[in-house]
């Protein structure tokens, strides 16, 4: 009992110098019925075991969240994932999204850009512009970023096998608006383990895959120190079909798995871990994911003070973005989406989340129109600045079901660990098949339940109505893909194709030996090298990755 | 009478997968034949897997959007191929209800959309499978 009241006074004390240094939100938190609302709540006699398993917010383990005073300092980075079509057109809905309140952008990539194709390629057709933004050279990126200063925004981009390649080009960017690359914030999803199990953009196989990651790690340490160089990733394991246990462990393995590789490579793990963060899903059962997220932020800091002897707290902490599950929301009824979304969102709060993106209601259908999308983002400012739920500290700490199910749900991930470990690591579970086999069959019980009744989707298979019109729905016009198709032919016209050609082949000198790939990575995107040259270039040397039958 | 052979498909880049690997479950249940193309497939190899393995049904996944150019490509190579009188053809995934009548003039027979259950889909191709000579 002592020990925690002097835990309790130096956290205090902590408090009281960052809230000098940095005010919160207001001076005083109150209900809406004038009732006082205090930073933190805590059990009537807290002790050793309290603070053990617990902790204080801001502290190890890091249960009640990664921040003393969460919210109350500052609401999460409010990030609406967006991009189609042509670099010129996401870039007016980006400078919308920051006119309506948006605090980070959150670039989704079309699928030649994330598989390494231009939009040019025989496997291109079809796809430019549709799930995403077309970026085939740096002249699209400067079009994305044009009046979009680089050292004001917070920029996340969803992009893996090349994310070292698109970092390029943001840095690049940077460059040409006078921004150095230590200006720039945010973060590249950058982690390939979960498309091998999930999401299939994958371009080399694991191992050079785990190489270019490493390579990232290092640069990014010296020369972009304010960047996220990883978001490992749970969200798409979990719209891959697994549960909320097999999020948490499967996600906490794989970055396991990039901290190793890392060590390996002659890192210290205090120098690249305070810049890992992590991504997961917001899926239904409300409660269960609140617990999910304390139980991933318990077990990371363990499993990175006791298995990596990380001691810099910030390579302790899980810091993550959500995303609400795009797989809950339903082609039927569509407006009920709205609904699903903010509980979702809620329940992202309330496990202390700090950044999140909203989907839109009309997901089930296209991509989002405008109108969803703003409805989407309101979601995320009702919450923050109407709900209350952001005056006070993990407000649902010390529900005896939140704690029960944050232990289960930290036991059953550290079994799945376990399991892991024995196969040699998650590099190898999914080369076996193991994490895909796993996922596939939670997918088919989640759909036997549906489809026998037992779990309910309201307006599916039950309260299910005659269909409803969704309405507008947005379409990518099929002529963008000749567009960027000219302008590429106009590009390597233009360009100094002897320059692109010694920088194509210093790069992959590189890759057939041990250099950091990045710099070459900017030296060729700054030559108008296109995304698909510099990946071939790449195929070249590594190969490409075959994925095992599992079904 | 031998068992329903199926091709489950994912043309094109789209790597969602988790609904093509649910039906492909479902129908293994309900007694059919499943060959799974993995991901990434050009129409070229679609069409190609499908007569390799003398298929009764080719069901088709997307969810990325690029169904109006891929779904109508496999279609053509179908009846070049002279399996249109053979092989029923099937799509799913996100296809907005406004683009089902041009994936069907193109031959798709039936489109199945989000919360389709896995039951009208088995039914579906036990009623519709083309009966071999």
């Amino acid at each position: 009992m002592s020990d925690f009241n002097q835990q309790l006074m130096a956290w205090q004390a902590k408090v009281d110098k960052l809230v000098a240094k940095r005010p919160e939100r207001k001076d005083q938190f109150t209900t809406i019925s004038g009732l006082p609302v205090e930073r933190l709540y805590l059990p009537q006699e807290p002790g050793e075991a309290y603070a053990d398993k617990l902790g204080l917010p801001g502290e190890y383990p890091y249960t009640r969240g990664v921040q003393p005073n969460m919210y109350r300092g500052r609401l999460w980075t409010m990030r609406q994932y967006a991009g189609f079509a042509t670099a010129a057109e996401s870039n007016q809905r980006y400078r919308y999204l920051l006119d309506q309140g948006t605090t980070g952008l959150s670039v989704a990539f079309d699928l030649p850009t994330q598989i390494g194709y231009d939009a040019d390629h025989k496997l291109a057709q079809g796809e430019v512009g549709k799930v995403g933004v077309s970026i085939s050279s740096l002249k699209d990126m400067e079009l994305l970023f044009d009046q979009i200063p680089l050292d004001k925004v917070s920029t996340s981009m969803t992009i893996n096998a090349p994310a070292g390649i698109l970092l390029a080009m943001y840095i690049a960017v940077g460059a040409k608006q006078g921004v150095g690359p230590d200006q720039l914030r945010g973060t590249i999803q950058n982690d390939i383990l979960k498309e091998y199990s999930s999401r299939g953009t994958y371009i080399f196989p694991p191992k050079p895959s785990m190489r270019i990651i490493t390579n990232i790690f290092a640069y990014c340490a010296e020369e972009v120190p304010s960047w996220n160089t990883i978001s490992i990733s749970g969200y798409h394991i979990r719209e891959a079909g697994s549960t909320a246990v097999q999020e948490v462990a499967f996600t906490l393995a794989n970055g396991m798995a990039y901290v190793k590789a890392a060590m390996e490579a002659g890192l210290d793990v205090d120098q690249f871990a305070p810049r890992l963060s992590f991504f997961f899903n917001a899926h239904s059962e409300f409660l269960e994911e609140v617990a999910k997220y304390r139980a991933a932020r318990r077990l990371w800091a363990r499993i990175m003070k006791e298995r990596f002897g990380a001691t810099n707290p910030k390579s302790l902490m899980v810091r993550f973005h959500t995303q609400t599950a795009g797989c809950s929301l339903t082609a039927q009824q569509p407006k009920n989406n709205i609904v699903r979304v903010a509980f979702q969102a809620m329940s992202a709060v309330l496990g202390g989340t700090q950044s999140l993106h909203t989907n839109s209601m009309d997901e089930a259908l296209a991509l989002p129109t405008q109108e969803a999308v703003t409805i989407a983002l309101r979601t995320q400012q009702i919450i923050g600045y109407e709900s209350g739920v952001t005056s006070t500290v993990d407000p649902l700490a010390g529900s005896y079901y939140i704690e029960e199910l944050t232990d289960e749900i930290e036991k059953g991930a550290e079994a799945y660990i376990a399991k892991i470990d024995e196969m040699g690591g998650a590099v190898e579970a999914v080369e076996q098949g193991y994490v895909q086999r796993e996922i596939q069959e939670a997918a088919y019980e989640y759909q036997k339940a549906i489809e026998s009744g037992d779990r309910v989707v309201v307006g599916v298979n039950k309260f299910a109505t005659a269909k409803e019109s969704p309405g507008d729905i947005l379409r990518v016009d099929p002529k963008v893909r000749l567009e960027q198709m000219e302008a590429l032919a106009k590009l390597k016209a233009e360009r100094d194709n002897a320059a692109v050609e010694q920088k194509l082949a210093a790069l992959k000198a590189a890759a057939q030996g041990e250099d950091n790939l990045m710099p070459h990575f900017l030296s060729c995107v700054q030559s108008y090298a296109t995304l698909g040259e510099i990946c071939d270039t790449l195929r070249g040397v590594f190969g490409e990755y075959q994925a095992p039958t599992t079904i | 009478m031998r068992k329903i052979r199926v091709l489950a498909a994912k043309p094109g880049l789209d790597g969602h997968d988790r609904g093509v690997k649910v039906i492909a479950a479902a129908l293994r249940d309900a007694g059919m034949e499943v060959i799974y193309t993995g991901l990434r497939q050009t129409p070229e190899q679609i069409v190609a897997t499908a007569i390799q393995e003398d298929v009764d049904v080719i069901a088709l996944s997307i969810l990325s959007g690029a169904h109006d150019y891929l779904f109508p490509e496999v279609m053509k190579l179908v009846k070049e191929k002279g399996l249109d009188d053979e092989v029923l053809v099937l799509g799913g995934g996100v296809i907005p209800e406004s683009d089902v009548a041009a994936m069907k003039e193109a031959g798709v027979a039936d489109i199945f959309g989000p919360g389709t259950s896995t039951h009208q889909i088995v039914e579906y191709i036990q009623q519709n499978v083309k009966q071999r000579a």
